[in-house]
């Protein structure tokens, strides 16, 4: 995973990131089963590997695939990127062990859930006793952002019909149009 | 098109039904086994996308209407919203499933199994919605041009270029 992502952020094109965000969407579905957690690398594998790959692609072919390079790289950036990073990794000292007993997330509700979804709730499956059950709000939550998510999709490019295209792209579109005309009509 | 390229062709046919039948195995088994709604929804976008990508979206487009899959988008939200209402007009709380049957069990496993369907509902209508005005903006005014990133038989820019670095 980690070869992945530094190849990532040395690629400049597009396409080929793309494509390896997608390998490393696939990595990480592999990371999620080794932890037991099925759900997770089950969406895991089918959004980041599958959809977004292709979503990105669609992006790819409304614009350009190849990455503007900045001349200049800024070091407010990096201290901001290395201050960042460093916090998060301060945070994580605090945090128990992978598969403590005594982690507080295993000692609140999560007995609780075990002892007692079968007689409350009944699924054998808990994960989906508490997520549609027990926090059936927060799923509620969850599906309205997924709605809100297409809706903002669709306001933002849904109705344009290709109209409302940023010019750069439409010049390009011409240029391709026009020189794969000249290509398909030999003399 | 990639109508033209028979193994793809074939082998699509072959997998989109078993695709399809997983994922709604993964919405109707989600109480017992992994998965749930999400994930069901997200498989079956997948393979409608896969049908999509292989036969053109115009083609894709007649199986599943542009409004179609709005309408499942809301429809979907409304089937979770509205089990909620249901159960405050059945006189229990907001999405509290006890009320909906006799025995406990019986009325939270309704209870979810209806929730589940409006979440599956809503991502897959969410995902096919997204992709069609993503594919729209590059099928519909130009008719598959090559180079498009659409299609995977294009001349797909290798990795190692010249600007590469």
């Amino acid at each position: 995973m980690a070869v992945t992502a530094f190849w990532l952020v040395r690629l400049r094109n597009l396409f080929a990131v793309v494509m390896l965000t997608g390998i490393y969407s696939l990595f990480a579905a592999a990371l999620y089963l080794v932890m037991d957690a099925v759900d997770v690398a089950f969406t895991e594998a089918a959004v980041g590997a599958g959809i977004s790959t292709v979503l990105m692609l669609g992006t790819l072919s409304l614009t350009t695939d190849k990455e503007k390079v900045h001349k200049k790289p800024s070091l407010m950036a990096l201290v901001l990127v290395l201050m960042t990073g460093g916090v998060l990794v301060y945070g994580t000292f605090d945090m128990p062990r992978y598969g403590d007993i005594n982690a507080p997330i295993h000692q609140h509700v999560a007995n609780r859930y075990i002892e007692k979804s079968g007689d409350e709730v009944g699924p054998p499956n808990m994960v989906t006793s508490v997520l549609a059950s027990y926090r059936g709000y927060d799923t509620l939550g969850e599906t309205a952002v997924v709605f809100t998510a297409a809706v903002g999709v669709l306001v933002i490019i849904g109705r344009s019909k290709g109209t409302f295209m940023p010019s750069s792209s439409q010049a390009r579109r011409r240029r391709e149009d026009e020189r794969q005309e000249q290509e398909d009509t030999p003399s | 098109m990639m109508v033209e390229k028979v193994l793809l062709r074939v082998i699509a046919k072959l997998l989109i039904p078993l695709i399809m039948l997983f994922a709604f195995y993964v919405q109707f088994h989600g109480d017992f086994g992994p998965g749930g709604g999400f994930q069901a929804g997200v498989i079956f976008a997948v393979a409608f996308i896969l049908y999509a990508l292989i036969f053109g979206v115009r083609v894709a487009r007649q199986a599943i209407s542009a409004s179609m899959s709005r309408n499942l988008l809301a429809l979907g939200v409304l089937v979770y919203g509205g089990t909620g209402v249901a159960t405050m007009l059945m006189g229990g709380e907001f999405l509290s499933y006890n009320v909906l049957a006799d025995t406990v069990h019986g009325a939270q496993h309704l209870g979810i199994f209806v929730v589940e369907f409006g979440v599956g509902m809503t991502v897959a209508g969410a995902m096919i919605t997204i992709f069609y005005t993503f594919a729209g903006h590059s099928s519909s005014q130009l008719t598959f041009r090559r180079g498009d990133g659409m299609h995977v038989d294009a001349p797909a820019p290798t990795p190692k270029s010249t600007e590469d670095r």
